[in-house]
């Protein structure tokens, strides 16, 4: 006699058997962070990947810490962040394999344009961010572990300054909704200069610091050790590694400009 | 990986029985902030339950229908308003009350405030009119007659305090957008389990969770003990 149970686990078995694609190896699942989804990047690079090599790449756009963390725990077949310590520590660890800078960008301290701190003037980013904790102006932090937070907190660190002035305030936010509170309280934050630039119209901010090389924001993608998970789709993730190195994605990096700037620099090298 | 979900509630436990100052600082704002709104909604909502209920004047048909729709408006629809309002740009600009507890508290005034009034409006049409008009006119004063009825109806009232309550306490929509989840500020319950989710660090995520279950646990039990009480049963 059928019971109601295995009717139903009979239905779903169908259902799971059915509804799934045909190759399921053909999706790679890239955890990234927000930056590169939010400024329309992988929307312009993606698909050309996806019609050359047939696969299909599912985005989860998440902040560093979270995609580095949905790779250790197997949830994901490649990822592309951007906080080279952390990087180095889940290679380490034998999670993370082949790491290739693939592009750059840069991070800026943005504040109101009348710059109340006045760190227009100085020589090195760390002496910016303690003239924002000496000054008593508002700074806004991340705060969610993401590429960008680690990054201010290193300069903290650098700067020997405990990021608990009075004025520190971490919201625990994206870098978008990060940028709108800034701007609402007339703070200074530190921004990776694509997402500035996509939201400039809505601010009344301007770039008070400009770090150059010593901001540089270096992006990584990483493939996940088949030791750990032998489950994942690493062919897949491998030809999109592949892909991203090659002289068309790099140039295709170069060329993507948003609102008539050029957002990353393709970084790859043999 | 030794984030099996033993260890993460393990974690959870030891972050709550630590008296982890981060935890208790986020659940005293939780509720700092929701008592302030409940306090402030309370008296004004009740009484203009209690004027639905019994009073019969032009528009009371329309309000009544209107509170009703604003009860189930989503809590983002809320924070957006409120937003906009408190906004550099917006109307109430000048308070500069965006991303601070009283920009937070108004918002959950305005989400706690259409519980509050439908239910003690429902509260008060239960009771008989008569016993109200009885002792009206055995020459009770009005606050004394409202006194009785709501001892009488202390139940169902105190039901629409916990269900109110309860709603502000748990939403995250409002709070995230008018309170920005600043850290020792702003951050209370809700939008830091949402934070802790999204960094993938669940164990304080859970920890708070817990916090929010053992007190509508302990609210709702209380409730229904009270409950127990006021109607015996008897058959």
């Amino acid at each position: 006699m059928l019971n109601l149970k295995s009717v139903f686990s009979i239905a779903l078995a169908i259902t799971l058997i059915t509804g799934m694609p045909a190759h399921a190896e053909e999706i790679i699942k890239l955890a990234t962070t927000t930056s590169t989804e939010n400024s329309g990047l992988l929307k312009n690079l993606l698909p050309k990947f996806e019609a050359e090599s047939g696969y299909k790449v599912q985005v989860i756009a998440t902040g560093t810490g979270k995609a580095l963390k949905l790779a250790r725990q197997g949830d994901v077949d490649v990822i592309m962040t951007h906080a080279p310590a952390a990087e180095a520590k889940f290679v380490d660890e034998g999670y993370g394999l082949l790491p290739r800078g693939i592009m750059m960008n840069d991070f800026v301290i943005l504040g109101p344009k009348n710059d109340p701190a006045k760190i227009r003037s100085s020589k090195t980013v760390e002496q910016a961010f303690a003239k924002i904790a000496k000054s008593g102006e508002t700074f806004i932090s991340r705060g969610d572990n993401s590429g960008t937070n680690m990054k201010e907190l290193i300069i903290w660190k650098n700067a020997k300054v405990d990021p608990s002035f009075t004025g520190y305030k971490s919201v625990g936010q994206g870098m978008g909704k990060t940028l709108l509170m800034a701007n609402e309280l007339q703070g200074y934050t530190l921004s990776d200069r694509g997402t500035f630039v996509a939201y400039q119209a809505k601010l009344d901010m301007a770039i008070d610091f400009d770090g150059g090389q010593a901001l540089a924001n270096p992006y990584q993608i990483m493939l996940i050790n088949p030791v750990k998970y032998p489950d994942l789709n690493h062919e897949g993730a491998r030809a999109l590694s592949d892909w991203l190195i090659g002289a068309e994605a790099q140039g295709m990096i170069n060329s993507y400009k948003v609102k008539g700037e050029q957002l990353f620099k393709a970084t790859y090298s043999e | 990986m030794n984030e099996g979900w033993l260890a993460l509630l393990q974690q959870a436990l030891s972050l709550l029985f630590s008296l982890d100052p981060e935890v208790w600082s986020i659940v005293s704002v939780s509720f700092s902030v929701s008592f302030a709104a409940l306090l402030i909604t309370l008296l004004p909502s009740m009484i203009l339950g209690f004027v639905l209920a019994f009073g019969r004047f032009p528009g009371r048909w329309f309000i009544t229908n209107l509170i009703q729709t604003l009860q189930s408006i989503p809590t983002v629809v809320i924070g957006l308003l409120v937003y906009l309002m408190l906004t550099r740009m917006g109307p109430l600009g000048d308070l500069r009350w965006l991303f601070t507890q009283k920009g937070m508290i108004l918002g959950q005034m305005l989400i706690c405030a259409p519980v509050l009034v439908a239910m003690s409006q429902a509260a008060f049409t239960s009771v008989d009119r008569r016993a109200w008009e009885t002792s009206r006119t055995l020459g009770a004063s009005w606050i004394r007659a409202i006194w009785t009825l709501c001892r009488e109806l202390k139940v169902p009232l105190l039901m629409a305090v916990v269900a109110g309550f309860s709603r502000i306490l748990t939403e995250v929509g409002c709070s995230m957008m008018v309170g920005g989840n600043i850290a020792d500020v702003t951050r209370n319950i809700p939008t830091a389990i949402a934070l802790e989710t999204s960094k993938g660090d669940f164990a304080q995520a859970i920890a708070l969770g817990l916090v929010l279950l053992i007190l509508s646990l302990v609210l709702n039990f209380a409730l229904g003990i009270l409950r127990g009480k006021a109607e015996p049963r008897s058959h």
